[in-house]
């Protein structure tokens, strides 16, 4: 792991849930659930414009997009899905006004060293890790 | 011990109407110190969302699930969750949660693994107590632990094992994954990661019943007749077969043994919990693409 590479968003993200305790844990990722950013009226209008996500169990869709070089990151996922959209949320906080190279540094097993493992279990932090997946390759797409 | 059944009259058709209550029935037992209601869901922060007042959680995956080995936790195991939740081996437990009840299901499931006596499903789960604007809340409430005694699981008569299955070819099998499961079609992308079996399709000779038939729009279950109707007239099933339901993981599949087990009154149905993530990895295992059932090899077929 290539902590000395990782962008201060995604680190100050991540000693956040170190901080606190397994079960609050939870709750600050229900916190990033809340405060998902809603999707631009281009997409909120044009869903289909997304892509989705199918290493999460419920419905969610990403798109990554490179604006002056800057990194912008829009998902939707639904309200009854909250650990789908605290990931989410995590990453749009995260990536979003990165620039593309700082981005697709960022370590593929990023979600791995939030402590949610224990948390929310391995399996359900796959849905996160295929989110991180997806936005990158849209990224060196984009690029 | 316990409290008494549901009397609500939709459910006296079912063989055994005992294992279901309504929605009218809990908001009555809230109270009810006999009773204690359970969330179980797919989604694992769902209950920090809101929740019926008074209801506990239990996850499948951090409190039902072994850690280490791919198995559920074991008779201490499951004491020490039950006891610190409040429920006593003669509590009457009522499991509900979201997707038409899936996790509450297995819950429920695995609960039958350890002879826990009475344990019902609140029929439409989750969406239902929300979609008639009952209460919900996001305090959790504080239990006091109690001894729940050490119980260990029993395996034997509702659990299946990949062997048990490769044993039983000649009985019936469901399939209760979707037809794009069943058939083995890849629904994802070349480059994207595959779902986490090495092949796709089905155990030969398995029908496929998709679990959500089970289920009506409000996430309730369908009336008897209408159950027969899909197990019976149309994948062949009878009351007195010895069945095998499997899906991915064996949670959708739970949705459906309590259908034939609780709802149909079937004796022998058991869970395939390894399902398709076992079944599809394994070396060697006979398996069938495409939508018919098709045939066992002759060298599994049983005499």
């Amino acid at each position: 792991m290539t902590t000395e590479a990782l962008p201060a968003s995604l680190s100050d993200i991540r000693d956040e849930f170190l901080a606190v305790a397994v079960r609050d844990r939870l709750l600050l990722l229900l916190d990033f659930a809340n405060d998902l950013p809603p999707l631009p009226e281009r997409y909120g209008e044009h869903p289909e414009r997304l892509e989705r996500v199918t290493e999460c169990q419920a419905p969610v869709f990403v798109a990554a997009e490179v604006e002056e070089g800057v990194v912008r990151v829009f998902a939707m996922a639904p309200a009854e899905a909250p650990t789908t959209r605290g990931f989410a949320s995590v990453l749009v906080h995260g990536l979003d006004g990165l620039t593309v190279e700082a981005a697709l540094a960022v370590p593929d097993d990023y979600p791995q060293t939030l402590g949610l493992g224990e948390a929310v279990s391995p399996l359900r932090l796959r849905g996160m890790t295929g989110l991180l997946g997806r936005i990158k390759r849209q990224l060196r797409a984009a690029a | 011990m316990g409290t008494s059944a549901d009397p609500n009259p939709r459910f006296q058709e079912y063989a055994h109407p005992e294992r279901l209550v309504s929605t009218e029935w809990t908001a009555e037992h809230l109270d009810d110190p006999e009773v204690v209601v359970v969330e179980s869901d797919e989604d694992v922060l769902l209950y920090e969302t809101g929740h019926i007042p008074g209801a506990v959680k239990i996850d499948w995956h951090v409190d039902l699930n072994d850690p280490v080995t791919r198995d559920y936790i074991d008779g201490e195991g499951f004491a020490a969750l039950l006891g610190s939740r409040g429920i006593g081996r003669d509590t009457t437990v009522v499991i509900y949660g979201d997707k038409s009840n899936w996790w509450a299901a297995y819950a429920l499931w695995v609960f039958t693994l350890f002879g826990h006596p009475d344990v019902r499903l609140l029929d439409g789960g989750r969406a239902k107590w929300i979609a008639e604007e009952r209460p919900i809340t996001t305090e959790v409430p504080e239990r006091t632990p109690v001894d729940y005694p050490v119980v260990e699981r029993d395996d034997s008569s509702i659990r299946a094992f990949r062997d048990d299955v490769l044993a039983h070819f000649g009985s019936p099998l469901v399939d209760v994954r979707s037809p794009l499961e069943y058939t083995g079609e890849r629904t994802t992308a070349p480059e994207y990661p595959e779902e986490s079996a090495l092949r796709a399709g089905h155990i030969p000779s398995a029908q496929n019943v998709p679990w959500s038939k089970a289920a009506a729009d409000d996430g309730t279950f369908r009336s008897r007749t209408e159950l027969e109707s899909i197990y019976e007239a149309g994948a062949g099933l009878s009351p007195d077969d010895d069945v095998i339901a499997y899906c991915r993981i064996g949670e959708r599949s739970s949705h459906t043994w309590f259908v034939l087990a609780h709802l149909l009154g079937y004796e022998k149905v058991r869970n395939y919990d390894g399902s398709w993530t076992e079944w599809g990895s394994s070396v060697r295992v006979p398996i069938v693409k495409g939508e018919q059932p098709g045939e066992v090899p002759a060298s599994l077929a049983r005499a």
